[in-house]
Formats: structure tokens, sequence, C-alpha cells
């Protein structure tokens, strides 16, 4: 090992520090910034420290160093750009493209090594396998990811899209892919095997996310955040880059553990979700029985601003209607009305409301609710037994008191409480079911008031109401 | 060779240990900002483009080095910018221009990184 050698080597173990401090940082919102600047730092480390090797080693070409700054100003300004722009409901489709351009940069690169590589005397598997499962999972995931991402943005539509003999395709198209990738182990001398090995896995990507549904999008993000982090640990195995296999590592392990978590928030398994064609909504409305629209009682919003206006305890329970309708900075400024007339006003955050688990903390953060006013799931659930009223905006099967029960959609998910509070209102556009399809037993409940508008609207009203009690 | 390869191995299973311990501590309230910045971390590819830029000396390998830095760029600076602008809004309002509630679209509330 030259002195040279030496110096990178701790160099990169120093940015690895930084990743690991960094990310343990993210742990609560005062550090969490913080966080993700020392990560940066790491980033700037890490980098720079391959760049002097590089040079120090290259044989210098100066066309790679063009084609190296011509890429990183176009690629880095578009991600600096939309990173500006991007408004917070649109985050989880920016986060899964950024992703998907990550697995395309690792499969790129091992495909690059392999064909800058003397491969008449064969290579060892121990360039080999990572140079294939780098290819495969990093291509699974460009296009994956991509799909994905056009799902959430509806580019692409949120119904799982199947097709005839779906199934047979897929275990075709893994078989290419996979016996491609076993060819390229045992005999690796030709690109074109290569080549095979990456449009099959693309293939694969785009199959595997098609018949997912749009609601399940977010756990495939979080999968395949996983999986860009193993193709670019595997990256760092095929170049011999310390830094890009600790950090690979690192976001593997991240994404592997955001997948089940989110997973089990759904009362889904990770299998099922991958098996998809759920989330049709199509067999609830068969299962929406006349039993349950019947005892359904119609609110105004007049009627919710008064009752609003004389109570002491109020919990505000967002969902994905709050996102959609983008309605984060009134249901805000109702509940900074109330609080301003010393009424107690909280947040009910279901671990996977909004659009992927603590999306709603981020819209609510970006309209200056204050952290301590948003209650995760076990904090709030003893709150809604002392609570007047709970105002449920856009949310869904969360709140369904059935999941107590077993034989059901939705047993055993662990939903908010709201049907504790003394007197419940939700605001919601219609009585359709969730995703789980479902009728939600709370919508039918004595204490329940539905207030049937868009969300953002509705808390226009609301606010307004409000406003009439509160001043006179 | 074989030496090398241990301890790249080692490294790495260590590494998705540490990193189940770390992540496993960090509140479901902070899930979006922790993996838009996991995400922004694994931009460390972009290490890896930097690798094959010094090793091409084919077109396919200068195009191939021109596709890893266009990717693994937009991913790292687009990654590290979009959570900072996420976790900007976790910080007391006190510290930041306020905002007027009600009305502002989130577009024009927040705009990069200046503080």
């Amino acid at each position: 090992m030259t002195l040279l050698a030496f110096i990178i080597g701790v160099v990169f173990l120093a940015a690895a520090v930084f990743f690991v401090v960094g990310l343990h940082l993210m742990r609560t919102p005062r550090t969490a910034r913080r966080g993700n600047l020392i990560s940066a730092g790491g980033m700037i480390t890490a980098v720079g420290a391959t760049l002097v090797y590089a040079i120090t080693l290259s044989h210098s070409h100066s066309l790679g160093w063009i084609a190296l700054t011509s890429g990183v100003i176009v690629g880095g300004t578009f991600g600096v750009v939309r990173s500006r722009s991007v408004k917070m409901t649109d985050i989880p489709q920016l986060v899964s493209l950024f992703n998907a351009v990550g697995g395309g940069a690792a499969a790129a690169i091992a495909f690059a090594d392999f064909l800058g590589r003397d491969v008449s005397a064969g290579l060892t598997p121990s360039t080999s396998v990572p140079v294939v499962l780098d290819v495969i999972i990093g291509s699974v995931s460009l296009s994956g990811s991509l799909i994905a991402a056009g799902k959430l943005q509806g580019v692409i539509p949120g119904q799982p899209i199947q097709f005839p003999g779906a199934r047979v395709v897929n275990v075709v198209v893994v078989l290419v892919a996979l016996g491609a990738g076993g060819a390229m182990i045992a005999q690796p001398t030709s690109w074109p095997m290569l080549l095979v090995v990456l449009v099959a896995s693309l293939l694969f990507g785009v199959l595997m996310v098609l018949p997912i549904g749009g609601a399940d999008a977010p756990v495939v993000v979080s999968l395949l955040n996983a999986f860009t982090g193993l193709a670019v640990a595997m990256a760092g195995f095929v170049i011999d880059n310390q830094s890009m296999i600790i950090a690979g590592a690192l976001v593997g392990a991240a994404g592997t553990i955001l997948t089940l978590q989110m997973a089990k928030a759904m009362n889904r398994s990770v299998l099922t979700i991958m098996l998809g064609g759920f989330g049709t909504g199509d067999s609830g409305s068969v299962a929406l029985g006349a039993t349950v629209t019947a005892n359904v009682r119609e609110v105004t919003a007049d009627d919710v601003g008064l009752q609003l206006a004389y109570a002491r305890h109020v919990i505000i329970v967002p969902g994905f209607g709050l996102a959609a309708s983008q309605a984060q900075h009134e249901v805000a400024g109702l509940a900074k009305l109330l609080t301003d007339h010393g009424i107690d006003v909280k947040y009910a955050i279901h671990p996977v409301a909004g659009r992927m688990p603590g999306h709603m903390n981020v819209l609510l953060a970006e309209a200056n609710v204050p952290y301590s006013q948003m209650l995760q799931l076990e904090e709030a659930n003893p709150a809604f037994d002392t609570c007047d009223v709970a105002l449920v905006v856009g949310a869904n099967d969360v709140t369904n008191p059935a999941a107590r029960r077993p034989g059901n959609a939705v047993s055993g998910m662990p939903i908010l409480d709201v049907d504790h509070a003394t007197s419940v209102v939700v605001v919601k556009r219609s009585m359709s079911p969730g995703y789980a399809g479902i009728p939600n037993e709370l919508f039918s409940a004595p204490q329940t008031g539905m207030l049937f508008d868009d969300a953002k609207k509705a808390l226009g009203d609301i606010t307004l109401a409000v406003k009439q009690y509160v001043t006179t | 060779m074989t030496e090398t390869l241990f301890s790249n191995l080692a490294i790495f299973v260590l590494s998705l240990l540490v990193g189940f311990e770390v992540i496993s501590k960090i509140p479901s309230t902070l899930h979006t900002p922790m993996m838009s910045g996991a995400n922004a971390i694994h931009g460390v590819v972009i290490a890896g483009a930097v690798a094959v830029a010094a090793a091409a000396d084919t077109p396919a390998g200068y195009i191939l080095t021109f596709i890893a830095a266009l990717f693994a760029s937009a991913n790292v600076f687009g990654g590290y910018v979009v959570t900072d602008r996420m976790l900007r809004m976790f910080t007391p309002a006190a510290a930041r221009p306020s905002t007027p509630v009600a009305a502002t679209t989130p577009a024009t509330t927040m705009s990069g990184k200046t503080s």
C-alpha cells in the first residue's frame, strides 16, 4: 500500500463517519438539518478523495474529464433546479426520480468498468459477480423508480396495470436476466451478454412496478431506495471504493427498514404489495352496505365552526385528502385561530399519512405548524379520550374502528382512536371507501358528523364560521 | 485480491448493521426527510463516475461516463438540496421569515437555500 492509498483510505473512513453521524442526527428535528449538512460534508470528502486518487493514477484522456464535467453540470443543474421548485406535496415522486438516476448511474459505472477491462484472460468472480449484480439491481431500480414516480405524479395511471400472462412474462424476463448474468460470471468475455442483462433488468423493473397500485407506490419507492443503495455498494466493490460500499450499505439498510415499517403501518406484507393488484377500490363499493350509509349524519361548515369555537381540546387528523387538495396552509390557519382563542389544538399523525411516511409532518411544517403540536400515533391515542372535537380531514382507513376486530381487511392495522373523542367531524368528499375497500364504521358512529366537501374549501368555510363565533 | 474482497465484504456487512441500528432510532415524523437524506447519500455513486472518467479511453467509455456523471450529479445535488429545504421547515418558525397563512402557495413560500 502506497502512502497515497493509505491517506485515501483514511479519508474514506472519515467520510463514512460523517455519513453515520449525519444520519444519526436526523433523529430529532432540532439536529436533523445539521445532520444533513454533515452528511453533505462526508460526500464532499469522499468525492474529493476519489478525485485526487483518479487524477494521480490517470493516464489522462481529456475527453473522459470533459464527459464527466459536462455530465455534472447538466445533471447538477437539473437536480438543484427541480429541488428548489418542487411542491412539498410532490416530494415522493422527486425522491423516486433521484433514486432512479442513482441506480442508473451505478449500472452505468459497472458497465463502463467492464468495458475498460482486458477480459481476454477472464475475470475473477470477485469482479464479475459485483458487476453483474450492480447492473441487475441498478437497472431494476432505474426503470422501476421511474414508473413509480410516474404513478405518483399521475403521468401513469395509478391503478394496477395488468395484462394476461403477465406472470409468465415476468418469470421469463427474470430468467433471461439471471441466465445471462450467470453466463457472464462463468465466462466473462463478451459485452453483448452484459447488455442482455441490462435490458432484461430494465424490463423487469417496469413489469415489477406497473401492477402495483398507486397507494402502494410509496412502499415500492422505499424498497427501490434500498435497491439503489445496494447497487451503489456493488459499484463500490467493482471499482474498489470503500466510501461507496459503506454509503450504499447504509442506504440499503435504511430503505429496508422503512419498507418494512411502512408495510406494517398499512397492514400489508411486502410480498402482497409486490404481487400487486391492490388499490383499485372496486370491491369496496359492493361492500358499502345500506346500514352504513343510512346512519350517516351530515353537518354544515357552520355547525362545525360552532362546535370548534366552544371546544377546549381539539385534535386534527390530517390524511391523504388534505395533501391531495394542498390544504396544509388552511388547516394551519384554522388551528392558529383556535389556539389564539385559548383552545388546545394538536395534530394526530398516522405513520403513513400523506403519500409516504412522515410526509404529512413535512407538509404541516411547511405551513409553520410547531413540531410540538404533532403527535405520533402512540402519543395521540390517549389524547383522544379527553378530546372534545376530533376533526378528520381526508383520512379514512387509519381511523376505522373495525381494525380492532378480527376478520376484515383492516384487522390488526394500527389506527388512531378517533372514535374515543366526544364529538367527531369528518371532512371528506364522498362516502367512498379508502384503499382497504371497506366502509369506515367511524363515519356512521352516533357522535360523528360528515362534512362532504373538498378539504381546502371546507377548511376555509370552517375558519370563517369559527371567526363569527369567537369574535362576537 | 481475495484479501481486498474480504475486507470490503466485512465493511459492507458492518455498514449494513450500523445502518439498521441508526435508522431504527429515527421517529416516523422524520421519515420523509430521512429517506430523502439517505437518497442523497447514495449519490456518492458520483465518486464512481469520477473513477470511470479517469479510466475512459473509448467512445463507449466516454458516453457511459457522461451518463453516469449526469445521473449521479442529479442524485447528489438534488438530494441534498431538497432534504435541506424540508429540514429547514422543521426549525422553529421564529428563526424564519413568517409566512402569511392560508394564502401562499408552497412553491413561493420556500425558495432554495437562503435563510
